[in-house]
């Protein structure tokens, strides 16, 4: 089936596509051209490309000039907080007119709002979400706006807090589950964007017209029914994109007929996502390899030099820096800055074992070098070993330069989801255009291993949240004691957490249907649903120091454990020490196993995710003292990482405890952050490349799934907290994506600091 | 090949500065120069530490293994100095050698003739740190007789046994620069040299000296500057040595 052949494009002859319109000249034809099928679309296409990075041009002027314009409306914008808010129309496909940042500088054009980096307003997750939004930096939701949806239009939110029982109401404020997309759009939902540029909207229609005529069943039953509406709101959706394309003066209702096209009618199927909703994460997919078929082709025509293609990937990655949504400070402190997760997958390889990597891969890493580092897009590379030699060297040198890329390893994922996956957020991977997920945060396994020892009682409110089972009474905390009651106590939180994710993603798809990313999906998707734990390393230590140390319990008037002595060594994860590493990995299963018995809504496949975006700080806040020794309110590790300061023997050590994590248990993905300054990655230049290289290839052939890398000194992080002004491009690699350390809390930039920097010794 | 029991000071499972590639670096507890500027103090008492044997230390690189090869790197022993505990280095590179992993030893050479032939048969690899080519000052440094050392270097060389030559600069002690061009004419000599890194003096080490209540008689030496590195790294190079 391998098909080695060197493809260049052909001259645009009459003879080889008879029937093809003039927009798909010189493409090998294939399966794509009969039916909706961007990979087949780009296996016959892409030219794989395994040389060197010499090739890559630096910014041209007009690159220059208008990322010039963006960075003062940038630094305006950091100054105020949000530089302006829409108050009064309410976002849609075309609710806004044109905007634009400097017409006749701009490649790519489409703004959210009519002005750059004006936010929109998007109240449909949440009516009391988007007003505080709006009043916590200054501005007022117009009253006749405020006054139609409170009247006449009930938002996800609403429907949701009509449904939660109580004990879902006391398990959410208590923390022991946490960040749930009940009062903000659920996003993590990835259109493919791809089919816009490759068919035309036209095409799309007559596609989803003929799903829809295949739902002319004889009875209908609900799921028929709830189907044929979503399919008339896509193709609603589609004729609105169309429209607003037509506005900016583009007719896509056929197919790109050049590069620059193909890199419009993609932002603009893109744009349409954004103006219809502000998810928690708006990933892109996986564009750069399906972009390149397109640039390849202009090179070829002659049409386009290098300086040209690298212009249209520069301006495209600028709109994708200046996506915002309106948040409030709660939100922006649970995730830190003001992210979006416009994840762009790169890399990896293809089934037959050609590698993905293109010119195009190296051009979108090249834009941190030309507009310098950012946390958006979120640039996430599918490692192989298998990658070319040249193009693991440049991911390394460029990580080292900018810390602004993360690793996901794609010869673990090949196996599960092919080689069209995106990744979705930080670590979800997903068929893209035939697979969603409904993103579920996170529980707080930690809090539950308290509520075990105080039988379901919160250890900080003192309530009963959990069930009521027997506390541990003793003054010694043991494993055989506790184990038990924790596995109970799992076994309850497991199902309120997926009886809340039931509830919200009913309402989510009634109130708040993502119509115009899930146009550009097949009709019948396979869904997740993505559930996630926090405090895998706080449990596993807790665990392990019951077992090999002596842990006494202190209790308060109440009765409750509320604080804990520890004597004695204990093994803890991140140090490669499989004493305790083992009850890290069965603790992921368990919990998995336990979620695996739920009912879901829509019959989601439940998987999740350990991972905790850098709400790791917020969790810890809410959570009492625990049996490792962590005080109360103290930040939890990110993701899978081990604890602050007790990996003792170094990166490979701890990298290979986070490795035995077992991904097939925790398929919405792993996510590990890695920060290391440059001197100990090797005495110069080329030995760090090869250093940081083979720890890559090592950490992803242990089976590590993620991995954020970050390069600096300690020192710089700490002048930057003193004279951000210096550093308004510091980007910060955190759990599964990547921030302006600018725009972290103080107690976060305190916690990314303490965390482990693996330094010299 | 047997096992030996000996004593760890710390272990670091990814050095990246004690050799070639990513390495697994064992630091040994114990060491007999009195260096006025060690940066592991802690690490000098002998038998003290965590007590380990060469079996189990090799089960864990055993672990390691293909991190280690497939980035070019290897084991290194370190310290502390790992030649006072010869039989337990020499136990634990044969059994890298067994594994086809690289072994380094990283050492002052003061103890050299406690390296028996047989351990530097599976010895890929030689730091060796000459400190001072003067005696009188190699005495004032580290309280020690410099001549162990030479006669190490020169057996290594007959042998050739790869060196690279490490030479930490401390301002006022080892930057004097007719001192420099006496070792660059003594390492020229040698013929089996692959390396010579100069390693700029730091003050990371300082807290362990607090720690231990020990006075640190460097505690007033500054690291040196940037320019003094480059100007001792280029008098090196002009003497016809690949420094690093």
């Amino acid at each position: 089936m391998t098909d080695t052949t060197v493809h260049t494009p052909l001259p645009d002859l009459p003879f080889l596509n008879p029937d093809g319109p003039r927009a798909h000249r010189g493409f090998r034809q294939g399966r794509w051209k009969r039916a909706v099928d961007v990979r087949d679309f780009i296996q016959k296409n892409y030219t794989p490309w395994t040389g060197s990075p010499d090739f890559l041009q630096g910014p041209t002027d007009a690159t220059r000039s208008l990322w010039e314009r963006v960075l003062e409306l940038m630094k305006e914008e950091q100054r105020k907080g949000v530089l302006d808010a829409d108050t009064e129309t309410v976002s849609a496909i075309t609710s806004h007119e044109p905007g634009y940042i400097q017409r006749e500088l701009e490649r790519i054009v489409g703004l959210q709002t009519e002005k750059p980096l004006k936010r929109a307003l998007m109240p449909f997750g949440g009516l009391r979400m988007a007003r505080k939004a709006l009043e916590s930096h200054g501005f007022q939701m117009s009253p006749a706006t405020d006054q139609a949806f409170r009247s006449i239009r009930k938002t996800h939110n609403d429907g949701v807090f009509d449904v939660y029982t109580d004990e879902i109401r006391r398990a959410r404020s208590s923390g022991i589950i946490t960040g749930l997309p009940d009062s903000y759009a659920r996003g993590r939902i990835i259109g493919d964007y791809r089919r816009v540029p490759l068919y035309g909207v036209d095409r799309l229609v007559e596609d989803k017209e003929a799903q829809l005529d295949s739902l002319e069943v004889a009875s209908l039953d609900e799921e028929t029914i709830r189907l044929r509406e979503e399919l008339s709101e896509q193709l609603r959706a589609l004729g609105e994109l169309k429209s607003m394309a037509a506005a900016h003066g583009f007719d896509i209702g056929g197919p790109a007929g050049d590069a620059r096209e193909a890199f419009q009618w993609l932002y603009f199927a893109y744009l349409a996502a954004v103006k219809e909703q502000n998810g928690a994460a708006m990933s892109l997919g996986r564009v750069s390899t399906f972009l390149d078929i397109y640039l390849e082709r202009d090179l070829a025509e002659g049409t386009l030099d290098e300086a040209g293609a690298q212009e249209l990937v520069d301006h495209f990655v600028m709109k994708l820096r200046m996506v915002r949504f309106m948040r409030t400070p709660d939100y922006d402190a649970l995730f830190s800055g003001d992210p979006t997760w416009v994840t762009e997958a790169i890399g990896g390889m293809g089934l037959d074992g050609r590698t993905l990597v293109a010119r195009t891969s190296m051009r979108f890493l090249q834009t941190l070098r030309n507009l310098g580092p950012a946390p958006e897009p979120n640039l996430t590379v599918l490692w192989s070993e298998r990658l070319p030699e040249p193009f693991k060297r440049f991911c390394a040198d460029i990580s080292m330069e900018t810390s602004s890329l993360q690793y996901e390893n794609d010869d673990l994922m090949q196996e599960f989801w092919g080689d069209d996956y995106g990744i979705a957020c930080c670590v979800s991977a997903m068929r893209i255009g035939k697979q969603m997920q409904f993103f579920g945060a996170r529980a707080n396994l930690a809090k539950a291993l308290l509520y075990a020892i105080n039988g379901g009682r919160d250890e900080i409110s003192g309530e009963q949240v959990g069930p009521t089972l027997s506390p541990i009474t003793g003054d010694r905390l043991t494993y055989d004691e506790l184990w038990p009651r924790f596995d109970t106590m799992m076994d309850w939180l497991a199902g309120v957490y997926m009886r809340a994710l039931n509830g919200i993603h009913y309402m989510h798809d009634k109130y708040y249907y993502e119509r115009l990313e899930m146009a550009l999906h097949d009709r019948d998707v396979l869904r997740n649903m993505a559930c996630g734990i926090a405090g895998l390393s706080v449990v596993a230590d807790s665990l392990s120091a019951c077992r090999h140390a002596e842990v006494r319990i202190h209790r308060d008037e109440r009765g409750l454990a509320v604080d804990f002595e520890v004597e004695g060594d204990y093994p803890a994860f991140g140090n490669d020490d499989d004493r305790v590493d083992v009850i890290a990995r069965e603790l992921v299963e368990r919990f998995m196993g336990k979620i695996n018995r739920q009912t879901t809504y829509r019959n989601a496949v439940p998987t999740q995710s350990v991972l905790t975006i850098t709400s790791n700080v917020v969790y810890g806040k809410m959570t009492g003292s625990t049996p490792d020794g962590r005080k109360r309110g103290e930040p939890f590790a990110p993701g899978a990482n081990p604890m602050h300061g007790r990996d003792r023997e170094g990166a490979v050590a701890s990298m290979r405890s986070v490795a035995k994590l077992p991904y097939e248990h925790a398929l919405d993905g792993i996510s590990y952050t890695f920060s290391i300054v440059p001197g100990a990655l090797g005495r110069e230049g080329s030995d760090r490349t090869a250093n940081l290289v083979g720890l890559l290839d090592g950490y992803f052939r242990e089976g590590g799934h993620h991995v954020n890398v970050n390069v600096f000194n300690r020192e710089t992080l700490l002048d930057a907290m003193e004279r951000p002004e210096e550093y308004p491009q510091l980007t910060v690699r955190v759990s599964g994506y990547a921030v302006n350390f600018n725009k972290l809390t103080r107690e976060q930039q305190e916690d990314v600091i303490a965390r482990t920097f693996h330094e010299l010794r | 090949m047997e096992n030996v029991r000996g004593w760890l000071h710390s272990v670091e499972s990814a050095g990246t500065l004690d050799g070639p590639g990513i390495r697994r670096v064992l630091f040994l507890q114990g060491c007999p120069l009195e260096c006025l500027y060690c940066h592991n103090p802690d690490a000098r008492p002998y038998r003290c530490g965590r007590e380990t044997d060469s079996y189990t230390q090799l089960r864990e690189i055993a672990r390691n293994r293909d991190f280690l090869i497939r980035s070019g790197g290897g084991v290194t022993a370190s310290g502390g100095e790992p030649l006072g505990q010869a039989d337990f280095v020499h136990s634990l590179f044969a059994g890298c050698r067994e594994m086809g992993i690289h072994t380094a030893l990283d050492t002052s050479g003061y103890l050299g003739a406690r390296a028996s032939d047989a351990l530097l048969r599976v010895t890929d690899l030689v730091l060796l740190d000459i400190k001072h080519i003067r005696p009188d000052r190699y005495r004032e440094l580290t309280g020690r007789n410099l001549e162990p050392t030479l006669t190490f270097a020169h057996r290594l060389a007959a042998r050739g046994v790869p060196v690279w030559i490490r030479h930490v600069l401390v301002p006022g002690y080892t930057d004097d620069p007719e001192a420099l061009d006496a070792l660059a004419g003594f390492v020229r000599g040698l013929g089996n040299v692959e390396r010579v890194e100069v390693l700029p003096y730091h003050k990371m080490g300082e807290w362990k000296w607090v720690e231990l209540g020990i006075e640190n008689p460097l505690v007033d030496t500054p690291e040196p500057s940037e320019a003094a590195v480059d100007d001792a790294r280029s008098r090196l190079r002009r003497s016809g040595l690949p420094v690093f």
